[in-house]
Protein backbone atom coordinates (compact mmCIF):
# COMPACT_ATOMS: atom_id res chain seq x y z
CA UNK A 1 0.00 0.00 0.00
CA UNK A 2 1.29 3.51 -0.56
CA UNK A 3 -0.38 6.79 0.24
CA UNK A 4 -0.73 9.31 -2.42
CA UNK A 5 0.01 13.15 -1.98
CA UNK A 6 -3.21 13.81 -3.74
CA UNK A 7 -5.68 11.91 -2.14
CA UNK A 8 -4.71 13.40 1.61
CA UNK A 9 -6.10 16.78 2.93
CA UNK A 10 -4.75 18.86 5.76
CA UNK A 11 -5.99 18.39 9.00
CA UNK A 12 -7.18 14.67 8.05
CA UNK A 13 -6.99 12.46 11.11
CA UNK A 14 -5.12 9.60 10.76
CA UNK A 15 -5.99 7.48 13.73
CA UNK A 16 -5.25 7.36 17.87
CA UNK A 17 -3.34 4.55 20.06
CA UNK A 18 -2.98 4.14 23.61
CA UNK A 19 0.47 2.58 24.64
CA UNK A 20 0.03 0.79 28.04
CA UNK A 21 3.43 1.15 30.00
CA UNK A 22 4.59 -1.16 32.92
CA UNK A 23 8.02 -0.93 34.78
CA UNK A 24 8.83 -4.34 33.05
CA UNK A 25 8.13 -1.66 29.60
CA UNK A 26 11.10 0.54 30.65
CA UNK A 27 13.40 -2.65 31.92
CA UNK A 28 12.70 -3.69 28.39
CA UNK A 29 13.45 -0.36 26.08
CA UNK A 30 16.83 -0.05 28.46
CA UNK A 31 18.14 -3.36 27.57
CA UNK A 32 17.20 -2.79 24.10
CA UNK A 33 18.56 1.11 23.57
CA UNK A 34 21.66 0.63 25.94
CA UNK A 35 20.01 3.18 27.88
CA UNK A 36 20.78 2.34 31.23
CA UNK A 37 19.85 5.69 33.28
CA UNK A 38 18.78 4.10 36.57
CA UNK A 39 16.08 6.72 37.04
CA UNK A 40 13.71 5.03 34.51
CA UNK A 41 13.86 1.72 36.89
CA UNK A 42 15.01 2.57 40.36
CA UNK A 43 12.52 4.26 42.29
CA UNK A 44 14.97 5.44 45.12
CA UNK A 45 17.39 6.57 42.65
CA UNK A 46 14.73 8.53 40.64
CA UNK A 47 13.33 10.20 43.77
CA UNK A 48 16.93 11.26 45.18
CA UNK A 49 17.82 13.37 42.10
CA UNK A 50 14.51 15.33 42.62
CA UNK A 51 12.29 13.51 40.03
CA UNK A 52 8.69 12.41 41.33
CA UNK A 53 9.55 8.78 40.45
CA UNK A 54 10.24 6.32 38.04
CA UNK A 55 9.83 7.71 34.91
CA UNK A 56 9.60 6.70 30.94
CA UNK A 57 12.32 7.28 28.99
CA UNK A 58 11.51 10.28 26.91
CA UNK A 59 12.90 7.84 23.43
CA UNK A 60 10.33 5.17 25.06
CA UNK A 61 7.41 7.45 24.15
CA UNK A 62 8.94 9.16 21.24
CA UNK A 63 10.01 5.53 19.38
CA UNK A 64 6.21 3.97 20.38
CA UNK A 65 4.41 6.84 19.19
CA UNK A 66 5.74 7.28 16.05
CA UNK A 67 3.92 3.38 15.57
CA UNK A 68 0.93 5.06 14.46
CA UNK A 69 2.73 6.94 12.09
CA UNK A 70 4.61 3.88 10.42
CA UNK A 71 1.19 1.63 10.57
CA UNK A 72 -0.20 4.19 8.54
CA UNK A 73 2.39 4.93 6.01
CA UNK A 74 2.46 1.19 4.95
CA UNK A 75 6.38 0.71 5.44
CA UNK A 76 8.42 2.57 8.57
CA UNK A 77 10.83 3.76 6.25
CA UNK A 78 8.76 6.24 4.64
CA UNK A 79 9.33 7.82 7.81
CA UNK A 80 11.85 10.32 6.51
CA UNK A 81 12.14 12.87 9.32
CA UNK A 82 11.04 12.21 12.90
CA UNK A 83 11.54 15.54 16.23
CA UNK A 84 9.96 16.17 19.27
CA UNK A 85 10.67 18.45 22.69
CA UNK A 86 9.78 16.39 25.46
CA UNK A 87 7.93 18.65 28.00
CA UNK A 88 6.73 16.59 31.03
CA UNK A 89 7.90 13.25 32.24
CA UNK A 90 5.69 10.49 31.91
CA UNK A 91 5.55 8.85 35.63
CA UNK A 92 5.60 5.33 35.61
CA UNK A 93 3.50 3.17 38.64
CA UNK A 94 4.65 0.25 40.05
CA UNK A 95 2.18 -2.72 39.21
CA UNK A 96 4.83 -5.53 39.05
CA UNK A 97 2.97 -7.96 39.82
CA UNK A 98 -0.50 -7.39 38.57
CA UNK A 99 -1.94 -6.96 34.83
CA UNK A 100 -2.92 -3.52 35.76
CA UNK A 101 -0.50 -0.91 33.40
CA UNK A 102 1.73 1.51 34.80
CA UNK A 103 0.90 4.63 32.66
CA UNK A 104 -0.87 5.06 29.87
CA UNK A 105 -0.04 7.09 26.90
CA UNK A 106 -2.50 8.29 24.77
CA UNK A 107 -1.68 8.99 20.97
CA UNK A 108 -3.27 10.30 18.07
CA UNK A 109 -2.28 11.75 14.50
CA UNK A 110 -3.29 14.94 11.92
CA UNK A 111 -2.03 16.03 8.90
CA UNK A 112 -0.58 18.91 9.41
CA UNK A 113 1.20 19.63 6.27
CA UNK A 114 1.22 18.83 2.98
CA UNK A 115 4.94 19.29 0.44
CA UNK A 116 3.96 18.55 -2.97
CA UNK A 117 7.49 19.33 -4.30
CA UNK A 118 8.81 16.93 -1.99
CA UNK A 119 5.87 14.93 -1.82
CA UNK A 120 5.73 14.82 2.10
CA UNK A 121 2.89 15.08 4.32
CA UNK A 122 4.30 16.21 7.91
CA UNK A 123 1.66 14.57 10.41
CA UNK A 124 1.11 16.23 13.59
CA UNK A 125 1.13 13.86 17.44
CA UNK A 126 -0.60 14.56 19.74
CA UNK A 127 0.48 12.54 22.87
CA UNK A 128 -0.63 12.60 26.27
CA UNK A 129 -0.45 11.30 29.29
CA UNK A 130 -3.14 11.79 32.55
CA UNK A 131 -4.40 14.86 30.50
CA UNK A 132 -1.47 16.15 29.63
CA UNK A 133 0.91 16.74 26.70
CA UNK A 134 3.95 14.71 27.65
CA UNK A 135 5.52 16.10 23.86
CA UNK A 136 5.38 18.91 22.10
CA UNK A 137 5.97 20.02 18.59
CA UNK A 138 6.13 16.20 17.72
CA UNK A 139 6.12 16.12 14.03
CA UNK A 140 7.05 12.89 11.52
CA UNK A 141 7.40 13.63 7.75
CA UNK A 142 6.00 10.79 5.94
CA UNK A 143 7.45 10.60 2.01
CA UNK A 144 4.48 9.33 -0.36
CA UNK A 145 3.86 8.01 -3.36
CA UNK B 1 25.61 15.66 45.60
CA UNK B 2 26.84 18.27 44.31
CA UNK B 3 26.52 19.74 41.16
CA UNK B 4 29.45 20.92 38.93
CA UNK B 5 29.85 23.30 36.30
CA UNK B 6 29.44 22.13 32.74
CA UNK B 7 32.36 23.16 30.66
CA UNK B 8 31.71 26.11 28.50
CA UNK B 9 34.22 25.00 26.03
CA UNK B 10 32.54 22.07 25.05
CA UNK B 11 30.58 24.34 21.92
CA UNK B 12 32.45 23.06 18.34
CA UNK B 13 34.47 20.11 19.76
CA UNK B 14 33.77 16.75 18.02
CA UNK B 15 34.48 13.43 18.36
CA UNK B 16 35.79 11.17 15.50
CA UNK B 17 33.47 7.95 14.35
CA UNK B 18 34.06 5.31 16.88
CA UNK B 19 33.64 1.75 16.68
CA UNK B 20 31.29 -0.14 13.85
CA UNK B 21 27.95 -1.21 15.06
CA UNK B 22 26.59 -4.13 13.10
CA UNK B 23 22.79 -3.75 12.77
CA UNK B 24 21.31 -7.32 13.20
CA UNK B 25 18.26 -8.46 12.62
CA UNK B 26 17.14 -9.66 16.04
CA UNK B 27 18.40 -6.63 17.46
CA UNK B 28 15.69 -4.77 15.11
CA UNK B 29 13.05 -7.38 16.41
CA UNK B 30 13.70 -6.30 19.52
CA UNK B 31 14.36 -3.02 19.53
CA UNK B 32 10.94 -2.95 17.53
CA UNK B 33 9.25 -4.67 20.59
CA UNK B 34 11.13 -2.54 22.84
CA UNK B 35 8.59 0.41 21.53
CA UNK B 36 5.76 -1.95 20.96
CA UNK B 37 6.32 -1.76 16.91
CA UNK B 38 4.10 -4.54 14.92
CA UNK B 39 4.91 -3.90 11.22
CA UNK B 40 5.90 -6.91 9.50
CA UNK B 41 8.87 -4.91 8.02
CA UNK B 42 10.56 -4.74 11.38
CA UNK B 43 10.16 -8.66 12.20
CA UNK B 44 9.95 -10.97 8.63
CA UNK B 45 12.57 -10.84 5.82
CA UNK B 46 9.87 -11.08 2.90
CA UNK B 47 7.57 -8.87 4.15
CA UNK B 48 10.08 -6.24 4.30
CA UNK B 49 11.12 -7.32 0.57
CA UNK B 50 8.20 -7.13 -0.60
CA UNK B 51 8.15 -3.37 0.41
CA UNK B 52 11.95 -2.98 -1.60
CA UNK B 53 14.16 -3.25 1.09
CA UNK B 54 17.01 -5.74 1.14
CA UNK B 55 16.31 -6.83 4.72
CA UNK B 56 14.22 -6.27 8.09
CA UNK B 57 13.92 -2.16 8.57
CA UNK B 58 14.82 -0.51 11.88
CA UNK B 59 12.32 1.25 13.57
CA UNK B 60 12.39 4.87 12.74
CA UNK B 61 13.69 5.65 16.70
CA UNK B 62 16.48 2.82 16.29
CA UNK B 63 19.25 5.49 15.40
CA UNK B 64 19.13 6.79 18.70
CA UNK B 65 21.29 3.42 19.81
CA UNK B 66 24.17 4.34 17.51
CA UNK B 67 23.43 8.04 18.19
CA UNK B 68 23.39 7.66 22.46
CA UNK B 69 26.83 5.52 22.60
CA UNK B 70 28.65 8.78 20.48
CA UNK B 71 26.73 10.97 22.94
CA UNK B 72 28.50 8.43 25.45
CA UNK B 73 31.98 9.66 24.30
CA UNK B 74 31.02 13.30 25.36
CA UNK B 75 29.39 12.68 28.99
CA UNK B 76 32.02 10.12 29.63
CA UNK B 77 34.61 12.75 28.74
CA UNK B 78 36.06 13.44 32.46
CA UNK B 79 36.41 17.55 30.91
CA UNK B 80 32.99 17.72 29.79
CA UNK B 81 32.00 18.35 33.51
CA UNK B 82 28.29 16.57 32.76
CA UNK B 83 26.66 14.12 35.92
CA UNK B 84 24.53 12.12 33.88
CA UNK B 85 22.03 10.88 36.81
CA UNK B 86 21.01 14.79 36.36
CA UNK B 87 20.70 15.06 32.70
CA UNK B 88 17.40 15.46 31.12
CA UNK B 89 16.94 14.62 27.54
CA UNK B 90 14.95 17.52 25.98
CA UNK B 91 14.20 17.11 22.44
CA UNK B 92 15.24 14.69 19.71
CA UNK B 93 15.30 14.79 15.96
CA UNK B 94 16.11 12.26 12.97
CA UNK B 95 16.50 12.97 9.64
CA UNK B 96 16.84 9.75 7.73
CA UNK B 97 19.00 9.82 4.29
CA UNK B 98 17.71 6.21 3.22
CA UNK B 99 16.28 3.10 5.94
CA UNK B 100 18.53 1.12 7.92
CA UNK B 101 17.94 -2.30 7.25
CA UNK B 102 19.55 -5.15 8.89
CA UNK B 103 23.36 -6.02 7.48
CA UNK B 104 24.45 -2.27 8.20
CA UNK B 105 27.41 -1.72 9.55
CA UNK B 106 26.48 2.32 10.77
CA UNK B 107 29.69 4.49 12.58
CA UNK B 108 28.53 8.04 14.19
CA UNK B 109 30.25 11.23 14.14
CA UNK B 110 29.13 13.83 16.93
CA UNK B 111 29.42 17.52 16.95
CA UNK B 112 28.52 19.56 20.02
CA UNK B 113 26.22 22.22 18.16
CA UNK B 114 25.14 24.22 21.08
CA UNK B 115 25.79 25.07 25.03
CA UNK B 116 23.85 27.50 26.98
CA UNK B 117 23.44 28.03 30.59
CA UNK B 118 20.30 27.39 32.36
CA UNK B 119 19.85 28.34 35.70
CA UNK B 120 21.92 26.43 37.61
CA UNK B 121 22.48 23.70 35.08
CA UNK B 122 23.37 24.08 30.90
CA UNK B 123 21.78 23.31 27.89
CA UNK B 124 23.62 20.82 25.08
CA UNK B 125 23.16 19.98 21.45
CA UNK B 126 24.56 17.46 19.65
CA UNK B 127 23.97 16.09 16.74
CA UNK B 128 25.60 13.02 15.51
CA UNK B 129 25.99 11.96 11.42
CA UNK B 130 25.86 8.64 10.88
CA UNK B 131 27.08 7.10 7.89
CA UNK B 132 27.15 3.35 6.77
CA UNK B 133 30.63 1.68 5.61
CA UNK B 134 31.25 -1.00 3.18
CA UNK B 135 33.61 -3.46 2.77
CA UNK B 136 35.68 -0.90 0.50
CA UNK B 137 35.68 1.46 2.93
CA UNK B 138 33.01 3.96 1.07
CA UNK B 139 30.48 5.94 3.11
CA UNK B 140 26.95 6.39 2.28
CA UNK B 141 25.12 9.11 4.51
CA UNK B 142 22.24 7.19 6.54
CA UNK B 143 20.88 9.20 9.00
CA UNK B 144 21.67 12.75 11.08
CA UNK B 145 20.46 12.94 14.57
CA UNK B 146 20.20 15.85 17.01
CA UNK B 147 19.79 15.85 20.41
CA UNK B 148 19.27 18.20 23.41
CA UNK B 149 20.13 17.31 26.42
CA UNK B 150 19.53 19.59 29.58
CA UNK B 151 21.84 18.63 32.50
CA UNK B 152 19.63 20.10 36.04
CA UNK B 153 22.10 22.15 38.31
CA UNK B 154 21.15 22.13 41.97
CA UNK B 155 17.26 22.56 42.57
CA UNK B 156 16.22 22.19 38.79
Amino acid sequence: MSLKLEELTVGQEIGTRSIEVTRQDLVKYAGASGDFNPIHWNESFATGVELPGVIAHGMFTMGSAVQLVSDWAGDPAAVVDYQTRFTKPVLVADTTGTSEPGAVIEVSGVVGALDADSRTARIDLTVTFGGQKVLMKSQAVVKLA
Amino acid sequence: MTSHPVNPNLLGRSYPAAEVYDVGREKIREFARAVKATHPAHFDVEAAKALGHSDLVAPPTFAIIVAQRADAQLIEDPDSGIDFSRVVHADQRFTHHRAIVAGDQLRAELHVDGVRAMGGGAMITTRSEIFAVSEDNQRERVATTTSSILVRGEGQ
